[in-house]
């Protein structure tokens, strides 16, 4: 009645500037400012109280992460659909460049050098396959999907990055593209049995895989299941990391005071263990709010999924909201001890320049998809 | 269309599913967050403080041993070393070559450092060399500015300014041995670079010496280094030790050794109070070579020296004690009556006991004498035939009642007893019955008796004290402090006459020592002369004329021994003096006494006692 007809997702509106401003949701973006606070915080303490060697740097890119965000939600929903495809294989290409003339840091290629910033198409990657899986599955029907021909051409499209990116290596995003996908496999409806018959693929090509492994990739796994195996050695990290978490109790040493983590202790402090920082200066509580202020991120990003119309945008939001706590449960549930030491940042909060921009990319994304909700792209 | 209804329900529900699978894996990850900081806290805190917190010990200063005077006999003085860090250095090969050219390193030392290098970490500082004197300190400090990682460290370093001169009293220290860790646990001794006394006083008192460590408790870092000080409890410095020596009469008796080169020992002992006053081993060795690990360049030098250096001779030196040991004799036999003052034996030079001869060293003999004649001459008849008749048993006694055959307990480790014979002991030991012939020898101190030069001070002195049964010690008493010492219960009587026939040995013409007699403001000296035989004369010898004892070699000479004391009326010091393989306890042990007793006298007189 007050709404125009296109705003009831009857038709395929062009929204205005100002419209899209109007829907857009404060609280969800002011929740991911707050996260990337923290993280500049901590990285004030975990530089033992300077902004020049992280905190700073982290502030900055935050800004222009936001400043992709603010831009991607303006983004036509109908934009990424019809790009989706392109996309994808423009960062397939990446990734094959990657492997070609890729530029070798921390031992694995991950980068492409652009002089400005070094690209790391993998990231790149967590959202062009999301993208991709969503125009497929937004084509098809559910007849297809629930054969085995209908899948094949998504799981083709999962494994060829993950394969690529498995070679760099990069374990943990391979994983976490590959987890994404039976994610999405699972929500578009993709029978339970299937699932049950890969697992039991899984469990039978496992030591074959182990095979494939690098070195450095198994012993993080056998330490992994027992971390006290070699306490100095690779185990290290994790003895530490709980070390230092423990002893932070229910409120923590206090900001700046963590023992642990400023007597060096605690390894890769403003990177990947910037969790096990945070919980050992605020403790339970610090972690718990870490934890929740995520869930809040989570419920909304959902809450959008089911709001919004289209089947693409649904599933494009459910897929990089899967992405993104991915990371977060598996980065802190390595610091925690119940995962292998795979490499995965905290998303926001570690130090580290194309994570916190790949994941305001996604956010961006999801919220132009919300923006965008009423949107009916039809079925193709 | 209704399979697109389908498609989207599925979508929905399966969404609603999987964020509850979510929000599970996120619940449980607080749920292991509790676990680990609440649950596990205590065990994560106490292993956090484990990590952090690296307690030291502080090596305290370890206690001075000074002379009776005051004045330093062992103390601690600054001890430069070069110290290398790794971290500091562009390349630990050029820093050490730069080094070398400062401070030549032998093999040895530089696979230590190369080894050490290896071993810790690299912001570690590694000893290159201790030690270090003024000129290689101060061209280190010079040439450190080139020389990329090098630092000059200063701790404290025992020293002995004397030397050899007190090594047999004092010891030494050195670097702490397994042996060492398992008899005390005292965790100092796990410090590296922490010193314990090995030997001599040192030794003896290292528990006064020692002190108590402390603690500092250092907050360090991942890779150890230290962050700050979280504690520090100071530990107790080492008491400061008083002996009853006086150096001034350590380093005259050590001297007096040295001049001439001589191997023997001396003791000068307070005949009142037990009080040790010089005390010296010669050949000696130096404290100082041994403080810091001795060179095998020194040490060999000292096993191979047929002199034995390190052989603390003046108490684990056991000599025969020769005419030394008449004394005993004698008053063992006046206790028993055998001889009054006046009982007179004739000597012709040589007594008969079956077919065998027993030679006086007079050959053509001393005609009648005396006891205190016997004594002045040394005459060997009289005392052959006074054994004889006493028999070997109440010599015995009487020697052990003197602190002779077994330890007089001096604070010193290593300490022989001596032997002091009997028939018993030879049943014992040999399975014979002991022999007349025998108790004759040990008559004039031979045979079987042994007794260390520390014995023979403690003899005399309780001979010039008149019986008094002192006991040797070196820790200087407080004078004050009036002690009762036990009392031998021999008469005054007999003491006179055995210290009348010492007196006359020195200051009556015709005494076996007249020629060490002096006379400081009416002080003289008495003693008695004594040579120890290192081995038998045989019967060809004695045919053939016996050779002189520069004629044999010097490791077959008889021992020269001389007990004293002075001043002759009231006595205040007695010495007991062996010169190892020196010939005539006259010609060389007597004046040797005789100089010491004299500086000894001039001492009091100078510090107006």
């Amino acid at each position: 009645m007050m709404y125009k007809p296109y705003k009831l997702g009857l038709h395929n509106p062009n929204l205005t500037f100002r419209e899209k401003l109007y829907l857009l949701n404060v609280p969800y973006f002011l929740l991911i400012s707050l996260l990337a606070a923290i993280g500049v915080m901590m990285l004030y303490s975990a530089a033992n109280g300077r902004w020049d060697v992280w905190a700073l740097n982290h502030a900055v890119r935050f800004a222009l992460g936001f400043t992709v965000m603010f831009t991607a939600s303006m983004i036509d929903i109908k934009l990424f659909l019809r790009l989706a495809y392109p996309f994808y294989f423009a960062t397939l290409v990446l990734l094959i460049i990657v492997e070609v003339a890729g530029y070798t840091g921390m031992g694995a290629t991950r980068w492409i050098d652009l002089k400005f910033i070094k690209l790391q198409p993998s990231e790149l990657m967590k959202i062009a396959l999301v993208m991709a899986l969503a125009k497929y599955f937004h084509g098809t029907t559910l007849q297809t999907i629930e054969t085995i021909r209908g899948i094949i051409p998504p799981l083709v499209m999962a494994l060829v990055p993950a394969a690529l990116i498995m070679m760099q290596p990069d374990l943990g995003t391979a994983m976490m593209l590959l987890f994404t996908t039976a994610v999405m496999l699972f929500v578009v409806g993709v029978q339970i049995w299937k699932f049950a018959a890969l697992a039991v693929l899984a469990a039978v090509f496992t030591p074959i895989g182990w095979h494939f492994l690098h070195d450095y990739q198994k012993l993080r796994v056998l330490t992994f299941l027992d971390p006290e195996r070699d306490p100095l050695g690779s185990g290290y990290h994790i003895m530490q990391s709980k070390i230092a978490l423990g002893s932070g109790g229910v409120f923590g040493k206090g900001f700046l005071k963590g023992t642990q983590s400023h007597l060096n202790f605690l390894p890769e402090k403003h990177t990947d263990f910037i969790f096990t920082m945070l919980s050992e200066e605020f403790g339970l509580i610090g972690g718990i709010v870490i934890v929740l202020i995520n869930m809040v991120i989570l419920a909304y990003s959902y809450a959008f999924a089911i709001r919004t119309t289209s089947y693409f945008g649904k599933l494009l939001i459910i897929g990089l909201a899967t992405n993104y706590f991915l990371y977060v449960f598996i980065n802190i549930a390595m610091v925690l001890g119940l995962l292998p030491v795979v490499g995965v940042p905290l998303p926001l909060i570690s130090y580290g320049g194309t994570v916190i921009l790949s994941v305001c990319a996604s956010f961006g994304i999801i919220m132009a998809v919300y923006i965008n909700k009423d949107t009916n792209l039809g079925k193709e | 269309m209704n399979r697109d209804n389908d498609k989207g329900k599925t979508l929905i529900n399966r969404t609603i599913v999987w964020t509850g699978i979510q929000f599970a894996m996120l619940l449980l990850i607080i749920a292991r967050l509790y676990y680990l900081q609440v649950y596990q806290a205590d065990k994560f805190s106490t292993m956090a403080d484990e990590n952090r917190i690296s307690t030291r010990i502080l090596i305290p200063p370890r206690g001075e041993i000074v002379d009776r005077n005051g004045k330093i006999l062992a103390g601690n003085r600054q001890n430069f070393q070069a110290l290398v860090v790794a971290e500091q250095t562009t390349s630990i090969e050029e820093t050490l070559d730069k080094v070398k050219r400062i401070l030549p390193l032998d093999e040895a030392e530089e696979k230590r450092i190369k080894e050490d290098l290896k071993k810790y970490r690299r912001f570690v500082p590694i000893k290159i060399k201790d030690g270090l004197s003024w000129e290689e300190t101060s061209r280190l400090l010079l040439a450190s500015p080139d020389i990329p990682g090098i630092v000059i460290d200063d701790g404290l370093t025992r020293y002995y300014p004397y030397g050899e001169k007190t090594a047999h009293l004092l010891g030494y220290v050195a670097a702490v041995s397994e042996k060492d860790l398992q008899r005390d646990n005292d965790p100092l001794l796990e410090v590296p670079g922490f010193k314990i006394g090995k030997d001599g006083i040192e030794r003896q008192f290292e528990k006064q010496l020692r002190g108590t460590g402390g603690n500092l408790k250092l907050e360090v870092n991942a890779l150890g280094r230290v962050m700050k000080e979280i504690e520090r409890v100071d530990g107790k410095p080492g008491e400061k030790l008083q002996l009853s020596v006086d150096a001034r009469l350590q380093e005259k008796a050590y001297d007096l050794y040295n001049e001439k080169g001589q191997s023997g020992a001396a003791v000068l002992i307070d005949v009142n109070s037990g009080e040790i006053l010089a005390f010296v081993s010669t050949p000696s060795y130096n404290s100082n070579d041994f403080v810091n690990g001795v060179s095998s360049k020194i040490y060999d030098a000292l096993l191979s020296n047929e002199r034995s250096p390190l052989l603390n001779k003046a108490i684990a030196g056991q000599y025969a004690p020769g005419s030394t040991f008449k004394m005993i004799v004698a008053l063992a036999a006046l206790e028993d009556g055998i001889i009054t003052r006046d009982t007179k034996v004739y000597c012709s030079g040589r007594l008969q006991l079956g077919n065998h001869f027993f030679h006086c060293w007079k050959k053509q003999g001393h005609g009648a004498l005396t006891v205190e004649e016997a004594l002045k001459h040394s005459c060997d008849i009289f005392f052959y035939e006074v054994a004889r008749q006493l028999g070997i048993e109440k010599i015995a006694a009487m020697a052990r009642r003197f602190g002779l055959g077994m330890p007089t307990g001096i604070e010193l480790a290593g300490e022989k007893g001596g032997l002091i014979p009997d028939k018993e002991w030879k049943m014992r030991t040999r399975g014979e019955a002991w022999q007349v012939g025998e108790t004759m020898i040990a008559g004039i101190g031979q045979s079987y008796i042994m007794a260390t030069p520390l014995q023979l001070a403690v003899m005399t002195a309780r001979i010039a004290n008149g019986g008094r049964m002192i006991t040797p010690t070196f820790i200087k008493k407080d004078r004050k402090k009036e002690e009762k010492t036990p009392l031998l219960n021999v008469s005054k009587r007999y003491f006179d006459m055995v210290r009348n026939g010492m007196c006359a040995v020195i200051n009556e013409t015709g005494g076996t020592a007249y020629g060490a007699r002096f006379d400081v403001n009416g002080q003289k000296m008495c003693g008695k002369t004594g040579t120890s035989q290192v081995r038998r004369i045989t019967l060809q010898e004695r045919q053939s004329g016996i050779l002189k004892q520069d004629e044999i070699p010097w490791r077959y000479r008889d021992h020269a021994l001389f007990v004293g004391y002075a001043p002759q009326d009231n006595p205040k010091y007695a010495v007991a003096v062996a010169v190892e393989h020196g010939g005539g306890g006259s010609s060389v042990a007597a004046p040797l006494a005789s100089k010491l007793l004299q500086e000894a006298l001039k001492l009091d007189i100078e510090d107006g006692k």
